[in-house]
């Protein structure tokens, strides 16, 4: 009885003590399926570092986006891990506001990170976040539909193949657009879109000298393709349409065509929620003829360490785990090949039974390798960034000039009205932030 | 003929009652129902008949401990409520009973803090609560949201305070009762009703703001508007998911208003009609 008594005030008093070295990571993120499978396979990680805790904040992309950055510009020390996008990373790694990533392990494997990625969030040669799951955009098109109307997707579709054809397989009757495009205004709803397409016409945000685009041929041409191909083969309502109820519409089978974020092709492709699951074909983001560029949308969501962090140790080690190829591998023994993250690793696109799996797997490799946020225009830029401009004034004049492009959109304003009010507020922005001198 | 008229008049007041009540009513009666959709039904378009899923409910039980949001929601709304009344009662009294030259500029001077975005103060807010240790914290939460409802409680108890007739408190001190016992014994009684509906009233406030306590709170003492937040989606259907959230997070409240509804009633029309 006496030893009985003796092994469990022992076995107690090793729980407290361990309790007490324990570190307990806090983890901000957003809330995606990629996100919640990362949740539920944490006793991983935990068995395997039993001396760390997790505990996570799940928050809407634009509140999580906010709290963060007050968090980290005042050192506010909330959060040990930071899910952030490749437009932060940049910016914050110049700041001085995250730590350098040099501690992952030496079977991580970082040479294997997709190149593109890599180099998005990298500062002078270092890497300052890991990449989680990445993006870059592309067709996604109802086959059906193309057969029924005699057209066949060609390998690089152009802008001028795109309208003929979403105009083609346009039946209001049956309640088919022949294309549904991003129309909510924001930096990352709207303007993700039109900054990529802008690109793909041969457009730029800037010039050299910081000086505002909006008064040149190729962003009217761009907006006015953009609010006409709506117009025309659009889905009624279209300017209050983001991701998700473009998502929706495809998955109804209400759009001939889509154009957006690579992710979604694993929504549009899976049966549970799609009419259309084994009606969908993936093509290259367009270009406009003559103009060699598709886009280079490239997004990505990364875990980074805020610098000041008391627990970067830990909080490296729970990075390589989310990050590595163990991660990929554990979530294809659980949830199947056709769940892992994508866009991150050069290797899991080697993989056959991912390619087995999700069909859109080599037309989002292609449209990744073809993204290079270095050279967003085929006309010299001082920025990076594809489908937004990676300075920290962007969120805010993004979201302004989306506001005015998506009144265009509603019908509420005029393409040449739009663009001379976003001329006039970037120029008065730019001037004020000192880019122009 | 007059009776007939009275009772038609009886029945459209009625009617009209009713409705204005299920239009208030709607946005948490469609929250509810859209919570027993599937997420394509959720977003299809408006219909008020759910296939009747419990999976929403599973769901969001998976993904997040509901347990210890719902412990903050309860500890900081009622905390802070108490605290504020604890200060207002006092600050109520002085005002309604020796009012001073100043005092309904002060009184305004409190409202007008009412008209402030509260974006405005965030960032020093922010750095107060990083400074003190403050952040993720309920104690922070429980002092922010008493300041933030610091006002409208005054504002309330003095009202109310203001249709007590001043003769019974002079009574009182005329047979040696000090301020205190003027207080508690003799003006709180008679202001009961008055102050059980300004507390129902805090408790509901502090349960529903959102803007402080999802921002200076992280993992610890995130309360329930945490929680609801937290299910809304960039990339993905969400809505069913966040509607059983908001049920589940507006249970308790909505239950405690129900049962609590005639002393709110009561309280708010205190002194309407003399």
């Amino acid at each position: 009885m006496k030893l009985t008594t003796l092994l469990i005030g022992l076995c107690s008093a090793s729980a407290l003590a361990f309790a007490a070295h324990a570190e307990t990571l806090t983890i901000a993120t957003v809330n995606n399926g990629d996100m919640i499978r990362m949740q539920k396979l944490t006793d991983d990680f935990t068995a395997k570092n039993p001396d760390i805790q997790l505990q996570w904040v799940t928050l809407e992309e634009n509140v999580l986006r906010e709290r963060v950055t007050t968090d980290i510009a005042t050192k506010g020390g909330q959060y040990d891990v930071m899910t952030i996008g490749n437009y932060e990373v940049p910016i914050w790694a110049k700041q001085g506001w995250l730590l350098e990533l040099n501690n992952l392990g030496a079977d991580y494997d970082v040479d294997d990170l997709l190149p593109a990625i890599r180099g998005g969030l990298s500062l002078d040669g270092k890497l300052f976040a890991a990449p989680f799951y990445g993006e870059s955009a592309m067709i996604m098109y109802r086959t059906d539909l193309f057969e029924k109307a005699g057209l066949k997707m060609p390998e690089k579709p152009t802008w001028e193949f795109i309208g003929e054809a979403a105009r083609k397989i346009t039946d209001r009757n049956a309640g088919i657009s022949g294309i549904c495009l991003r129309g909510k205004a924001g930096w990352g709803e709207n303007m993700a879109f039109l900054t990529a397409m802008d690109n793909s016409f041969g457009g730029r945000w800037f010039d050299e000298k910081w000086q505002p685009q909006f008064d040149q041929p190729e962003w009217k041409n761009t907006l006015q393709s953009y609010a006409e191909l709506l117009k025309d083969a659009g889905p009624s309502g279209a300017s209050s349409n983001g991701f998700n109820e473009n998502l929706t519409l495809f998955q109804q089978g209400k759009c001939g065509m889509w154009i957006d974020a690579t992710v979604a092709a694993s929504f549009v492709s899976n049966p549970k929620d799609s009419t259309v699951a084994d009606k969908v074909g993936y093509a290259i983001f367009p270009n406009k003829e003559g103009i060699n560029n598709h886009g280079n949308w490239l997004w990505s969501w990364n875990l980074g360490v805020p610098a000041g962090s008391q627990k970067a140790e830990a909080a490296q080690k729970f990075i390589a785990w989310a990050t590595s190829k163990h991660y990929t591998e554990l979530v294809a023994e659980k949830e199947g090949w056709a769940n892992v993250p994508p866009g991150t690793r050069t290797s899991l696109y080697k993989n056959e039974n991912y390619e087995k799996a999700a069909p859109f797997a080599a037309p989002t490799l292609e449209a990744m390798n073809a993204a290079d946020i270095t050279k967003p225009s085929v006309k010299p830029v001082p920025y990076t960034g594809g489908q937004f401009v990676a300075i920290p004034e962007f969120q805010g004049l993004g979201t302004t000039v989306g506001q005015l492009f998506s009144a265009v959109v509603a019908g509420q304003m005029s393409v040449d009205d739009a663009l001379a009010q976003a001329q006039q507020v970037s120029v008065r922005e730019m001037t004020r932030a000192g880019y122009i001198k | 003929m007059a009776r007939a008229i009275s009772t038609r008049r009886k029945t459209v007041t009625t009617v009209v009652a009713w409705l204005v009540a299920l239009i208030i009513f709607f946005p948490i009666l469609y929250t509810i129902i859209t919570s027993f959709k599937t997420e394509p039904e959720a977003i299809a378009g408006i219909s008020l008949i759910p296939s009747g899923t419990f999976e929403n409910y599973i769901e969001v039980q998976a993904q997040r401990d509901y347990f210890r949001p719902f412990l903050n929601s309860v500890v900081i709304s009622l905390g802070s409520t108490l605290i504020a009344l604890l200060i207002s009662v006092p600050a109520a009294w002085s005002m309604a009973f020796s009012p001073a030259r100043r005092t309904k500029d002060i009184l305004m001077w409190m409202l007008s803090t009412k008209m402030m975005p509260a974006v405005g103060v965030l960032v020093p807010m922010y750095l107060i609560f990083r400074d003190t240790g403050l952040l993720d914290t309920r104690t922070g939460l429980t002092i922010v949201l008493t300041l933030v409802n610091l006002p409208i409680v005054v504002w309330m108890l003095y009202t109310y305070f203001r249709e007590i007739p001043g003769e019974i408190l002079e009574a009182a001190r005329m047979d040696g009762a000090s301020t205190l016992k003027e207080i508690v014994y003799v003006l709180t009684p008679m202001a009961v009703p008055g102050i059980a509906s300004t507390m129902l009233l805090n408790i509901i406030l502090a349960w529903n703001e959102s803007f402080w306590t999802i921002r200076l709170s992280a993992a610890n003492a995130a309360p329930l508007t945490a929680f609801i937040a937290s299910f809304s989606s960039p990339q993905g259907l969400f809505w069913a998911k966040l509607s059983a959230a908001s049920t589940l997070a507006i249970a308790p409240i909505l239950i405690m208003g129900w049962f609590s509804q005639k002393q709110l009633v009561r309280g708010l029309t205190f002194g309407a009609v003399k």
